[in-house]
């Protein structure tokens, strides 16, 4: 009885600001109308191509980005296990787009990268006949992502990493494996649940990409992901059942994505034991 | 099997010398232990002996072969560490099988040999735990095992002991003893605590700021300190600081206020030097009579019950402390006369800083 009433201000919490509106959320995008529960919105959503199309953009804009993302982190990040010089001013400039904002950073990718960006005028100066398109489009987007990810995700890994017992690198080396082998059959598997999760969020970020798809991309097009179509539902049709639904349907292709990284994490992983990682010593 | 490992070592750190031309020659089968209080040095040489740091100068000689040159891997050494530094994704077996996997040895080589390995420590049967499941004692037979294994041409230890509880301790001191004996390995041991050097040891070498203080069997160095800083690391913890007399071959006569000692001279001593004489609390005993010669007198300050001996503390006449264990309880306030023996007393030349 003590323990329920001591429960109760975050039970309270938890209804009134996750399962209240995740509830209302689902409940108003089966709710067409307000006549009765269909599945008319989700119907509607699939069998239009210019709606359903959205979750393909978004794919190709979060998978190849958290793709690339995650094995870059990897890669910087367990080149620095061992620290290096300058790690606090790399690490300092790095958390810089994550402290700016996306539409900061979104800003400054196209003062940079865009058509009379600083790239694009340095290019003219070296003669370059072609010059590359990189914003207000895909590559834009991809840019984007990158510039606010990556520094999310190294960071994440760079902790993982260096929170690994450097006797166990040490131990193996003199026991005969060469950087790879000590990769392969020490490093990667205490680090692969750090990368399962970071990959994970770095892919729900991804996901659910929106103020950079508008800056940097080409909204109505190329990169009109699932958020802005949920967007445009809600507040240029003002249709918020239609707009929830497109939003339920994103969070199911983002649980989807977490699922398939778990599953690859444990098959990779091989042995159940093994997912203790770093932890146990 | 090896015959000779021969080394000149100096590590830099910025401006920091952590070792400083540190050179031994260590024979086939010998067990040699690098002794000293943190900070001497004694873990970076190990270190850069497995090649996991580089020296800053001097070079490594196995067999008159130069390996400094060499990656960790491709040493063949093998390597215990402090933390045991098992590999907690991989079970007791795969941990022991590392090296030879490594090495390309096929799956079917490997279980007979993890199987030698495992009842050579007296784990047989524990190829399929984890690392985790394991006690400290049972993680750091596995260690040995697996840096066994390889069969190394050197086996370096880091502090293997120092994580484990006191029994466990003496335990793992005699199996290691019993390994490097059995198995006629060369091996090169880390460690602060003089026990551990003493049990273990063919030869000591005493690190102090990356500099050999005294190298040697473990007698000479328990009995023969050559320096302050050697004899209170061997505990000679009551130390007087006294004038030479006369020195006659080993025999050193100091004198101080009121009180005329005789003891060891390790090191020469010329009459009128400034020395200090230093004796272990466990040799101090009580004297016959209140006078004579190697006899001070005091009253007892403070005494603590050791089970088989009492621990004292006298004051001086001079205002100094002495320490001693004595067989029979004494009382606390009691005057009290106790006798040096000449024999366990060692006079030293005295050095600034050095205690």
């Amino acid at each position: 009885m003590r323990l329920a009433v001591l429960l109760l201000p975050s039970v309270a919490y938890l209804l009134v600001m996750f399962v209240f509106p995740f509830a209302y959320g689902v409940l108003l995008s089966l709710a067409p109308g307000a006549r009765g529960l269909s599945l008319a919105n989700y119907l509607a959503f699939f069998l239009d191509p210019w709606q359903a199309r959205t979750i393909w953009v978004t794919a190709s804009i979060a998978v190849p980005n958290t793709v690339v993302t995650v094995l870059l982190a990897l890669i910087v990040a367990y080149s620095m296990r061992r620290g290096i010089r300058g790690e606090r001013t790399i690490t300092a400039a790095l958390v810089l787009p994550i402290a700016l904002g996306t539409v900061l950073v979104a800003e400054g990718i196209n003062g940079f990268y865009g058509p009379k960006g600083w790239l694009n005028q340095a290019l003219v100066g070296l003669g370059v006949p072609e010059l590359p398109r990189l914003t207000h489009n895909y590559t834009g987007v991809m840019i984007a992502l990158f510039v606010q990810h990556f520094p999310f995700c190294f960071l994440m890994l760079l902790g993982y990493i260096s929170g690994i017992d450097p006797a166990l690198e040490a131990s193996a080396r003199v026991l005969g494996a060469g950087a790879w082998a000590v990769f392969r059959r020490v490093m990667w598997p205490l680090i692969a649940p750090g990368v399962a999760i970071a990959g994970a969020l770095v892919f729900v970020m991804n996901f659910g990409v929106f103020p950079s798809a508008v800056l940097v991309g080409q909204p109505a097009g190329a990169t009109r992901t699932i958020a802005i179509a949920a967007y445009q539902q809600a507040f240029e049709h003002s249709d918020m059942s239609m707009a929830s639904a497109i939003a339920v349907v994103m969070g199911g292709c983002q649980l989807a994505g977490l699922a398939l990284i778990l599953v690859l994490r444990r098959r990779m992983a091989g042995t159940g034991v093994a997912t203790m990682g770093a932890g146990k010593r | 099997m090896v015959t000779s490992l021969a080394f000149r070592l100096t590590k830099r750190f910025g401006a920091k010398i952590v070792l400083d031309d540190l050179a031994l020659e260590v024979r086939g089968r010998e067990f040699v232990t690098f002794l000293g209080p943190s900070g001497c040095g004694k873990s970076t040489a190990l270190n850069l002996l497995a090649g996991l740091l580089p020296p800053t100068a001097g070079e490594i000689r196995l067999d008159g072969v130069r390996i400094d040159g060499l990656p960790p891997e491709r040493r063949g050494f093998g390597m215990v560490f402090q933390n045991y530094a098992l590999f907690p994704h991989l079970t007791v077996g795969a941990n022991v099988a590392f090296g030879l996997a490594v090495r390309g040895l096929a799956k079917a080589e490997l279980a007979p040999r993890v199987r030698r390995m495992l009842e050579l420590v007296r784990l047989a049967g524990l190829e399929d735990r984890y690392p985790g499941q394991l006690s400290g004692g049972q993680q750091q037979r596995v260690a040995i095992a697996r840096a066994l294994a390889v069969e190394p041409r050197l086996l370096l230890l880091d502090e293997p002991l120092s994580n484990l509880d006191a029994k466990l301790r003496l335990e793992m001191r005699g199996e290691i003893k019993r390994l490097h004996a059995e198995l006629g390995l060369t091996s090169i041991y880390v460690t602060h605590d003089q026990t551990e050097a003493l049990s273990l040891s063919d030869r000591i070498v005493v690190l102090r700021d990356g500099r050999v203080v005294q190298a040697g069997p473990p007698a000479e160095i328990h009995d023969r300190p050559r320096t302050l800083f050697v004899a209170d690391f061997m505990g000679y913890r009551n130390a007087f600081p006294v004038t030479v007399s006369s020195a006659e071959g080993d025999t050193v006569v100091g004198h101080a206020r009121d009180v005329t000692l005789r003891g060891l001279g390790v090191v020469a001593l010329a009459p009128g030097t400034a020395a200090v004489a230093v004796v272990r609390p466990e040799d101090v005993e009580v004297a016959p009579e209140p006078a004579g010669a190697n006899v001070v007198r005091g009253t007892v300050r403070f005494t603590e019950y050791l089970g088989r001996e009492h621990g004292v503390e006298v004051v001086l006449g001079t205002g100094q402390t002495l320490m001693a264990r004595l067989p029979r309880p004494v009382t606390v306030g009691s005057a009290l006369a106790l006798r040096l023996p000449p024999e366990r007393v060692v006079i030293l030349p005295a050095e600034d800083g050095a205690r």
